[in-house]
C-alpha cells in the first residue's frame, strides 16, 4: 500500500514538473511584459511537434531535439510577439489574453489540419526506457529524467533571474520600469529576449512531454486551462510560488486519483474554489493583485 | 428616437421577419439563439467591465437540463428553455460568487477553468448527460397547441422568446441598476466609495447574464434536437466573446449583429473548408489589433453619436506582479 502511494507521489511529481515548467513560464513572461500568455499551451504543441519532426525529418536524435525545439519554438515565439503582441503593450490586459487566444487557436487548428486528430507517436531514447530500481520501489527511467531535466530547468530560471546581471536588470524592470529606464537600461530591448525565454521553457515542456504523452494537436489547450487554475492558486507573485504549486497541484491531483479516480480531473478546480474562498490572492500572492 | 434611429430599428424588425426566407430556418433560429447568448455575455463585459472567458459553462448548463426535461419529462417548448435559463442561473450562483473574488485578467482565467471543471463533469456525468454522445432526439413538440416540428414556425417562435429576452437586456442596461454596472465598470473604487456594494452589484449582473445565457442554451438545443460535450467546451466560450468583440462590445445592437456574422460565415466558409479555428482565430487577431469597437461601435462613432464605451477595464498604472 505505502508503495504504491509513494509511486503515486512521484507520477504527481512528474505531472507537476510540466505545470511547473508551463506556469514558470507564465509567470516570467506576465512579471515583464503583463500578457496572460494563452498561446503557451499551443507553444508547448509545438515543442513536442518540434522534437517529433526534427527526428522524423531530420533524424535528429531525442538528445538534440530537447535543445533545439524550444529554440525553434521560442524563435516562433518571437516573431508573434515582434508583429502582433508588441502592438498592445499599452493596451488593456484583457486585449492581449484575447490576442494570444485567438493566436492560440488558429495555431492548433493549422496542425490539426497538417497532422490529423489523432497525433503521432514519439518513442523515448533508449537510454531512458525500461525502469529504475530506487529501494524497493521501480520507477520508468524516463519519468526520473523528466522530473530531474524539469527541476534543473527551474533552478536554472531561478539562478538567472536571482543570480545573474541580466535578471537584476530584468527584476528592476519587472517592478519599477520607469525608473529603470531612467536608469539607463534600454527595458524594451528585454521585453523579446524575456519572452521568448519564456515561450522556450513551453518548448521544453513539450520535447519533455513527447515520449510520455500522444503527440497531438490538442495535447496544449486543456493542460493550459488547467494551469492557469494552477496560476490562480499559487498567484503570481513569484517564480518560486509558480514552481512550488505546480508540483504541488500535480501530487494531490495524483492522490485525488488514488481515492477518488473519477474525481482526479477536478481535483485542480475544486483547490482553485477553495483558495478562492480563503486567500483569495493566492497562496504566494499579493493582496493588491487585482 | 430620432427618424435615422427609427429607420435601423425598422430594418432590423423587416430582416428578423424574412430571415427564415433568406437562409433555411434552424440556420435563421441559431442566428437568434446565439444573438442571445452574446446579448447576455455582453451585460458582463460591455456593461460591467468583466471578461467571462466561461460562459459555455451556462449556455451548456441550459442546453443539457433543457434538453433533459423535453426527453425525459416532454416538457413544451419555452417551458424547457426558460427552465434551463433558471438552472445556469443557480449554476452561475456559486461559479461567479467565487470568480467576482478576483478582477481583471485573474477573473478570465478562474471563469475559464470553472467552465472547464463543468466540461469535466458533463464529460464524466454519463448517465445524465450522455457523455460523449450527448443527448439526442431532442422534440421540439408544441407549443400552446401548436406543433413545432416545422422550421419555419419554431424559427417565429423563437422569434418572439429571443425578442422579449433581448427588450430585457436592454431594459436592464438602462435602468438605475445598468447605470450602477456602468459606474462598476469605469470605476469601481469610486462606485463602491459611493456606497454602492460592488460585489452584490457584480453577482446580480453575472447571474442575470448567467440566467440568459443558459436560456439562449435550450433555445439552441430544442432548435437542433441534439447537445453534445462541444456546447460546455472553451472553444464555445471563445466563439461568445468574439461576436460580441465583432460586432462591438457595449453597443446595444452590437451582440446580435456580431452574432449574425460570426454565425452565418461559419456556415457558408464549412461549404469548403474546415479550417474554422484558423478562420475564427485570424478574425480575433483583426479585432483585437485594428477594430476594436466593433462594427456597431465604429458606425456609431461615425455617425456622430455617442462614442463607443472606453476598454472594459482602465489599464492599471503599477505594476500588477512582480519577478521574485
Amino acid at each position: 500500500m505505502i508503495e504504491n502511494l509513494l509511486l503515486q507521489v512521484f507520477n504527481g511529481l512528474v505531472n507537476g514538473a510540466f505545470y511547473a515548467l508551463l506556469s514558470l513560464g507564465l509567470a516570467v513572461i506576465f512579471g515583464m511584459l503583463r500578457v496572460i500568455n494563452f498561446m503557451h499551451g499551443a507553444l508547448y504543441m509545438l515543442g513536442a511537434f518540434g522534437a517529433y519532426l526534427l527526428t522524423a525529418w531530420w533524424g535528429l536524435p531525442f538528445w538534440w531535439t530537447l535543445l533545439a525545439a524550444p529554440i525553434l519554438v521560442a524563435a516562433i515565439g518571437l516573431v508573434f510577439e515582434r508583429l502582433l503582441l508588441r502592438r498592445l503593450y499599452d493596451a488593456d490586459l484583457l486585449y492581449n489574453l484575447l490576442l494570444t487566444f485567438g493566436l492560440a487557436l488558429a495555431i492548433q487548428d493549422a496542425m490539426r489540419i497538417r497532422f490529423g486528430m489523432q497525433g503521432v507517436p514519439y518513442g523515448a531514447p533508449a537510454a531512458l526506457q525500461g525502469a529504475v530500481e530506487i529501494g524497493p520501489l521501480l520507477f520508468p527511467a524516463y519519468r526520473l529524467f523528466v522530473l530531474a531535466v524539469s527541476v534543473l530547468a527551474c533552478l536554472g530560471t531561478w539562478w538567472l533571474i536571482d543570480r545573474t546581471r541580466a535578471g537584476l536588470i530584468i527584476r528592476a524592470a519587472t517592478e519599477r520600469p520607469m525608473l529603470t529606464r531612467a536608469l539607463g537600461v534600454d527595458v524594451d530591448r528585454w521585453i523579446p529576449a524575456v519572452f521568448a525565454f519564456g515561450v522556450a521553457l513551453a518548448g521544453l515542456a513539450g520535447v519533455l512531454a513527447a515520449p510520455m504523452r500522444n503527440v497531438s494537436p490538442v495535447m496544449g489547450a486543456d493542460l493550459i486551462i488547467t494551469t492557469f487554475a494552477i496560476v490562480v492558486i499559487g498567484g503570481m507573485g513569484s517564480i518560486l510560488g509558480s514552481v512550488v504549486t505546480g508540483f504541488i497541484v500535480g501530487v494531490l491531483e495524483a492522490l485525488g486519483a488514488v481515492y477518488y479516480p473519477s474525481a482526479a480531473n477536478l481535483v485542480v478546480f475544486i483547490l482553485m474554489a477553495a483558495i478562492l474562498l480563503v486567500r483569495p490572492a493566492g497562496l504566494f500572492g499579493s493582496a493588491d493583485a487585482g | 428616437m430620432t427618424a435615422r434611429r427609427r429607420i435601423g430599428w425598422s430594418l432590423l424588425g423587416a430582416a428578423a421577419l424574412v430571415l427564415p426566407l433568406v437562409v433555411y430556418p434552424v440556420l435563421g433560429a441559431d442566428i437568434l439563439a446565439w444573438a442571445l447568448f452574446a446579448a447576455a455575455f455582453d451585460l458582463l463585459l460591455g456593461h460591467t467591465g468583466l471578461l467571462s472567458f466561461g460562459h459555455a459553462a451556462y449556455f451548456g448548463c441550459g442546453a443539457y437540463v433543457a434538453a433533459l426535461l423535453a426527453t425525459r419529462l416532454q416538457a413544451p417548448f419555452p417551458l424547457n428553455a426558460l427552465a434551463g435559463g433558471v438552472a445556469a442561473g443557480i449554476l452561475s450562483l456559486p461559479l461567479m460568487g467565487l470568480s467576482i473574488r478576483r478582477k481583471g485578467i485573474y477573473f478570465a482565467m478562474i471563469t475559464l477553468a470553472f467552465a472547464q471543471m463543468v466540461y469535466y463533469i458533463a464529460n464524466q456525468w454519463r448517465g445524465v448527460t450522455g457523455g460523449e454522445n450527448g443527448i439526442t432526439g431532442v422534440p421540439r413538440g408544441h407549443a400552446f397547441g401548436v406543433s413545432l416540428v416545422s422550421s419555419t414556425v419554431f424559427y417565429y417562435a423563437t422569434l418572439v422568446l429571443v425578442t422579449l429576452a433581448l427588450l430585457l437586456c436592454w431594459r436592464i442596461v438602462r435602468s438605475p441598476f445598468g447605470r450602477i454596472l456602468v459606474a462598476i465598470r469605469e470605476n469601481e473604487a469610486r462606485a463602491q466609495s459611493l456606497g454602492y456594494a460592488v460585489g452584490r452589484y457584480k453577482l446580480i449582473a453575472a447571474m442575470l447574464s448567467g440566467a440568459l445565457a443558459g436560456l439562449a442554451g435550450g433555445i439552441w438545443v430544442i432548435n437542433h434536437g441534439f447537445v453534445g460535450l462541444d456546447a460546455v467546451h472553451w472553444s464555445t466560450s471563445g466563439t461568445v466573446v468574439i461576436m460580441t468583440l465583432l460586432g462591438g462590445m457595449g453597443t446595444r445592437l452590437g451582440p446580435v449583429v456580431g452574432a449574425a456574422l460570426v454565425i452565418a460565415l461559419r456556415d457558408a466558409i464549412s461549404a469548403w473548408t474546415d479550417a474554422w479555428g484558423v478562420v475564427t482565430g485570424i478574425i480575433f487577431i483583426a479585432v483585437i489589433l485594428a477594430f476594436r469597437r466593433g462594427i456597431v461601435g465604429t458606425l456609431e462613432g461615425a455617425l456622430g453619436r455617442r462614442a463607443a464605451p472606453a476598454p472594459a477595464v482602465p489599464a492599471p498604472e503599477r505594476p500588477l506582479g512582480t519577478i521574485r
